[in-house]
């Protein structure tokens, strides 16, 4: 058979309850249940997580660089949605 | 463990396809310190330069684990055995980062190896010296962790977003190898004659090596200048050499061992250290294969790699027929 | 046999097991079918270090002699050695080394379940700890037995004949001598021949998802808990032990 590499899983960590999980790095595993194996081996070595998730790095869709400005600026000018856009008069509290 | 001024080679040619205007967008992002993402736009010749020194680092981290796994089955107590063991096992994770890092640039672990492998690539040339007593697992901790410390704190500040956030998690976790090395040559020191006397021959076999780890003199070092100006690099090889002596200088004389260099001298108008010509032939020879352990550590390396073959592929194997089970 | 020696005794057979299969692990460093399996490989020897720590300590106290765990592990004897004979056996092969995994985190996992029911406090806490390690450690070798038994047909192959030739040692994990029977008898300890079952319907289980086949029960060598051991413990103590016995009484 010719030689494949094991495929790439995206690592992420939920550091302690209450908390998202987050990108901490990646590992290569023939299948689901090692890539979490390997995560944990790898990435909790220090006590950093309470929760693992492992994807496949190809299942990922992201959104494109070349697109960034289209994507993102547009609600760069929405400022009116950002409570500090708001003068609010001296006086007034709880608000 | 570590990266070093192994970024020799052949000048990259800049890709036709490259536009002034691209390359000046590219650098005025770089200058105004952003950092630079997997997809986003690089110049080749950046791409390159980062592949090379990444993989590098993590190929030294592989390779590292052996003149340090020499002595674990040997380590003098239960919890040398699991400190050393604990260090070792950063390495293989520190190269595993290293390599998910270069991974983002597109190229894949298995070409990386593979290079390794065939003696295309290169790695730091401390680990082509042997370990030869257990002080030299004391010297490697204190002489080769302290001088690779130097070399990756900036490195985390690195332009390139992926190589910092991994060097972030090395350094992070590398802080407990520089001070276990320490505190091995404290208790050699503290001990019996004769284990003082090993402590000293590890710093006199260890002293020059360590040195040379930061890579050619600046007036030497090629790549140096574009690295800088892309923000891969931020001190110079003879800068953060100075500092590595400087420091470690004072170490050497609290643990009551000296440093084998009869030039060494501060200099009170500078505050530095002085220090001996380093024999940068042996530097070159041992870059070039020719050094005490080359042969072994490569050797070692393929033969982990070809025994592992049917293991790999079983894995592999069994996952592809799960997949079509599951399918069916 | 006093019951503090029984209990001496038997900590000191749990705490050689932990050593020399860790000394076994330790070997296999960087020398790993892939990276990741580095990074797991390190991680149980580690555990089984820092097992064999928590016994060696716990043995010294009821000795009250003022040994340490490195005055165990480092200044005895071969036959001094009480860990089981399928634990000091070369690695051979990732199969093989796989296979003494598996059978042996199969028993161990029962015997520390039973552990942490028994009357001697200090073991009972330790178990506590140890049993966590291994559920994880056992987990994996399942899987990987899984992984290598139907893979390919040469794994397949491979991993048939690590399970024939390592089948010989399990016998000696439910040979109950007066050590074990005092154990269970004065302190509530593990019950070998209920542990076999157990073991034998999870070693079952796994081999038949593995598609592999279960070795016949056929002469069983056994010793090692005794201090009979073959001839390999002899090397892996020379090795361990060298800085020890070159340096006597000098601290590292």
């Amino acid at each position: 058979m010719t030689k494949q590499e094991w495929p790439l899983y995206e690592v992420f960590i939920r550091t302690k309850a209450g908390l998202s999980h987050r990108h901490a790095g990646s590992v290569h595993a023939p299948d689901d249940q090692m890539a979490l194996s390997n995560a944990r081996d790898t990435y909790t070595r220090r006590s950093e997580g309470v929760s693992l998730w492992v994807v496949r790095s190809d299942r990922i869709v992201a959104s494109d660089p070349a697109e960034t400005s289209a994507f993102f600026e547009p609600a760069e000018d929405k400022i009116y949605r950002h409570p500090t856009f708001y003068d609010i008069p001296d006086g007034v509290e709880n608000l | 463990m570590y990266t070093q001024g192994l970024d020799q080679g052949g000048r990259d040619q800049q890709a036709a396809v490259e536009t002034a205007e691209q390359l000046a967008a590219f650098q005025k992002r770089i200058d105004a310190e952003e950092k630079i993402e997997a997809k986003d736009w690089m110049p080749e010749a950046y791409r390159r330069t980062l592949v090379r020194q990444i993989s590098q680092h993590a190929h030294s981290e592989i390779i590292g684990m052996q003149p340090e796994g020499n002595w674990l089955t040997r380590a003098p107590s239960l919890k040398r055995k699991a400190i050393l063991l604990a260090k070792v096992q950063d390495e293989a994770g520190h190269g595993l980062y290293l390599y998910s890092a270069a991974e983002t640039l597109g190229v894949s672990r298995d070409q990386m190896v593979a290079d390794l492998l065939s003696g295309k690539a290169k790695y730091s040339s401390i680990f082509n010296y042997p370990t030869l007593s257990w002080a030299d697992i004391g010297a490697i901790g204190w002489l080769v962790d302290g001088a690779a410390i130097m070399n990756q704190i900036p490195l985390c500040r690195c332009s390139y977003g992926p190589y910092a956030r991994a060097m972030v998690r090395v350094c992070k976790e590398e802080s407990f190898h520089q001070r276990q090395g320490f505190d091995i040559m404290l208790n050699l020191c503290r001990g019996t004659d004769r284990q003082k006397a090993m402590a000293q021959d590890a710093l006199n076999r260890w002293w020059w090596p360590s040195l040379m780890m930061f890579g050619p003199n600046d007036s030497e070092s090629t790549h140096s200048a574009q690295s800088m100006a892309w923000k891969i690099k931020r001190f110079s090889n003879d800068e953060l050499r100075q500092k590595f002596v400087d420091v470690t200088v004072q170490q050497a004389a609290f643990l009551g061992i000296s440093v084998p260099d009869d030039d060494l001298k501060l200099d009170e108008a500078s505050g530095h250290y002085n220090y001996g010509e380093i024999d940068w032939q042996e530097f070159i020879d041992v870059i070039a294969g020719n050094g005490p352990c080359n042969q072994q550590r490569l050797d070692k390396r393929r033969r982990a790699h070809d025994d592992g073959d049917w293991v790999r592929e079983a894995a592999q194997a069994y996952a592809n027929k799960q997949a079509a089970r599951v399918a069916a | 046999m006093t019951s503090d020696e029984t209990r001496i005794a038997y900590t000191l057979r749990l705490a050689d097991n932990a050593l020399v299969l860790a000394q076994r692990m330790v070997e296999m460093v960087a020398a790993e079918p892939e990276l990741e399996e580095e990074l797991a490989n390190a991680n149980f020897a580690l555990d089984y270090i820092g097992q064999a720590r928590m016994l060696y300590t716990h043995a010294g106290q009821l000795e009250g002699k003022g040994r340490s765990e490195d005055d165990f592990a480092f200044v005895r004897d071969e036959h001094e050695f009480r860990n089981l004979l399928l634990l000091e056996q070369p690695n051979g092969h990732f199969g093989d080394a796989l296979v003494r995994q598996f059978l042996f985190e199969t028993w161990y996992l029962h015997l520390l379940d039973g552990l942490i029911a028994c009357s001697e406090r200090g073991l009972s806490e330790i178990a506590a700890r140890a049993i966590k390690e291994v559920k994880y450690h056992s987990r994996h070798s399942s899987q990987w037995l899984v992984r290598l038994g139907d893979g390919t047909e040469l794994s397949h192959e491979r991993v048939q004949a690590s399970l024939d030739d390592a089948w010989r040692y399990t016998g000696e994990m439910f040979a109950a001598d007066e050590i074990d029977v005092a154990f269970q008898r004065e302190f509530d300890g593990p019950d070998l021949a209920a542990i076999h079952k157990l073991w034998r319907r999870d070693v079952e289980k796994t081999v038949a998802e593995a598609t592999l086949r279960l070795p016949d029960d056929d002469w069983m060598l056994s010793g090692g808990k005794q201090g009979r051991h073959s001839e390999h413990l002899g090397f892996l103590l020379a090795e361990m032990q060298y800085l020890q016995r070159s340096f006597p009484g000098a601290t590292w």
